[in-house]
């Protein structure tokens, strides 16, 4: 199998074979030829929906072949309050997470190559823990972007999480000070970092890293936002607009620079980057 | 108003008021008016000694607990409110200016909440939008153009979830804030007086000592919250108030703050004198240590401190 063997491993594995070809649009429910649909990165060729790209998915998207080195792949989560709920304990929850995933952590983090510009890329996945910001995705990040200071290589975060990780209570929360502290060391080397903001971007991440980019870039249709659209329709009393907190709202709104779809991400970052490191023009 | 915790606080406080009263026509009642205060103190005491977190939170969210304004006047002299983001207009949820602390003269930035249904409005309870992170980000440029120290009040639920804060930046404006704050080039002293409420709190929260009031809490999201999402109960709050170890003890065991500034038996709201003693002394020594580092000194400790968390 191709770059995509190494990411999840489907649901519906004992299903019969002729729906294992097939999967369905989340937005549409167009029915997709399943090979045909992840050679389109998971993009509806139907209506454009953009589904979720699992961390190994996209860093095969993002860089190119053979290139990504790892690094920090053995960081995995620590449970600094001893965290338990009414349905188990964290540690058990994040076992679970680490099973389902074959990660470690919510972020994957390394260095490689985007048609031949080395660069450092953070990638987060939502598949683990809804993209928590834990305290090891904080440390891998903060790591990373120390890393691309140092060697003063330009940093790409792909952002996907639901924000703070409460089993970690303010643990967690400290993880947004703590990334974008390195943040300002990168900025004030004059490292380029680019934020790609995926479907979703919301709460500490938003708040943190996700924001901090010289360049802002999201792919159509991603949720991006601090609070949660019920949360606000609770406070406000009032119904929101469908198109609220998507990325294009927020791109007219001001902050987010570009949306740019997933076919195109590879090189438009690759231009982005040759105009942040002002490379040699061929 | 007060909480069934401290229902026998009430009922002491009640009869010691009715003594008092008496007190003009029949003089001998002083005795048990002294009985029962020692005994009110020695109640305080044990209650307020193994306060859960929950109840914990309860203390911090009392409306008679002291606010920024009380601050402002038991604290300081000479404040000066400085208004505007120079951006989009003043958030009144967050305040700040100059003013003088003792010796020194000093910034201050802070979430103000209010007393009454009328203050409540104006300031949003607390609840800053944008604006009000961006003009705090301004004045703290402000302080370190002109080498002053900043004091820095936190009090919030959290950051308004609203559809105008959405639309004009509410993650930006906070992200912007922890990481310039991360590089502000004077000292700056977070103090925690009531609800430590999430982002909203970090926003403004990001300095070289963290302090925390005894009966003040910090959290990455609010009991109900988190009880709703984890517990799928708001009711189940209590527990997650516990497992989240939001009380400054815990916290301190964490690491996350500095120190804890003990309030006077039986909370703040019950001794306003007696906060703002036990607050002067300590913003007097931490401000005292930050003002004899270099900055390279202080910004390298700043950054160590954030980077030491959940450190592997
Ligand atoms: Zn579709």
């Amino acid at each position: 199998m191709g770059w995509f063997s190494w990411g999840k491993k489907e649901k519906n594995q004992e299903a019969p074979a002729k729906e294992d070809l097939w999967t369905q649009c989340t937005a549409c429910k167009a029915m997709l030829f399943k090979e045909e649909w992840h050679k389109k990165w998971k993009v509806c060729p139907v209506c454009g929906f953009h589904d979720k790209l699992a961390a190994r998915e996209r860093i095969n998207l993002l860089v190119d072949p053979k290139s990504f080195y790892e690094f920090d792949a053995r960081i995995t989560i620590s449970d600094p309050l001893k965290f338990t709920d009414d349905k188990g304990s964290y540690a058990e929850k994040a076992q679970q997470a680490c099973d389902k995933t074959g990660l470690r952590e919510a972020v994957v983090t390394g260095r490689g190559k985007l048609h031949g510009l080395r660069i450092v890329l953070a990638v987060m996945d939502f598949n683990f823990m809804g993209g928590s910001l834990g305290s090891g995705t904080g440390e891998k990040i903060f790591r990373a972007t120390e890393f691309a200071r140092k060697k003063r290589m330009p940093l790409i975060i792909a952002s996907a999480s639901g924000g703070a990780r409460m089993h970690e209570g303010i643990v967690s929360l400290m993880q947004m000070a703590k990334t974008s502290a390195a943040l300002a060391r990168l900025h004030e080397a004059g490292i380029p970092f680019i934020s790609l903001l995926t479907n979703p971007t919301t709460g500490g991440v938003s708040a943190s890293y996700a924001m901090l980019g010289d360049l802002n870039i999201a792919e159509p249709g991603a949720l991006v936002g601090f609070a949660g659209r019920r949360v606000i329709e609770q406070t406000i009393k009032q119904k929101l607009p469908d198109e609220f907190q998507t990325a294009e709202y927020v791109r007219e709104h001001g902050f987010i620079d570009l949306v740019i779809p997933r076919k195109d991400l590879r090189d438009t970052l690759h231009k982005l980057i040759q105009y942040s490191m002002n490379t040699k023009v061929d | 108003m007060s909480f069934d915790f401290e229902k026998p606080l009430e009922d002491l406080e009640t009869r010691i008021r009715e003594l008092t009263a008496l007190k003009e026509s029949k003089p001998e009642v002083q005795t048990n008016i002294d009985k029962l205060s020692l005994r009110l103190e020695e109640e305080c005491k044990a209650i307020y000694s193994r306060l859960t977190a929950w109840q914990t939170v309860q203390v911090a969210r009392h409306p008679e607990r002291p606010s920024l304004r009380d601050y402002i006047a038991g604290l300081f002299t000479d404040f000066i409110e400085l208004h505007g983001d120079r951006c989009f207009g003043d958030d009144q949820a967050i305040i700040g200016g100059f003013a003088t602390f003792e010796k020194h003269r000093v910034l201050i930035i802070g979430h103000q909440k209010g007393k009454s249904v009328e203050e409540n409005i104006r300031f949003n309870f607390g609840m800053a939008r944008p604006e009000g992170y961006r003009k705090a980000l301004r004045l703290l440029r402000l302080a370190e153009k002109f080498h002053l120290p900043v004091i820095s009040f936190i009090d919030t639920s959290g950051a308004f979830p609203g559809l105008d804060a959405e639309e004009r930046g509410q993650a930006e404006a906070i992200a912007r804030n922890l990481r310039d704050m991360s590089r502000i080039a004077t000292p700056i002293v977070v103090l925690v007086t009531g609800e430590g409420g999430s982002g909203g709190a970090l926003g403004i929260g990001v300095g070289d000592k963290i302090l925390m009031l005894s009966n003040s809490v910090y959290s990455v999201i609010s009991p109900e919250g988190c009880a709703s999402i984890l517990w799928r109960d708001g009711a189940k709050a209590p527990e997650a108030a516990e497992a989240l170890k939001i009380t400054a003890p815990a916290l301190l065991k964490l690491k996350i703050i500095d120190e804890i500034i003990p309030e006077p038996v039986g909370g703040a709201h019950r001794n306003m004198d007696g906060v703002m003693k036990a607050v002067r002394k300590s913003l007097l020594k931490h401000l005292a240590e930050l003002k004899g580092l270099s900055i390279k000194k202080l910004l390298d400790r700043r950054y160590e401190k954030f980077a030491k968390i959940g450190r592997f």
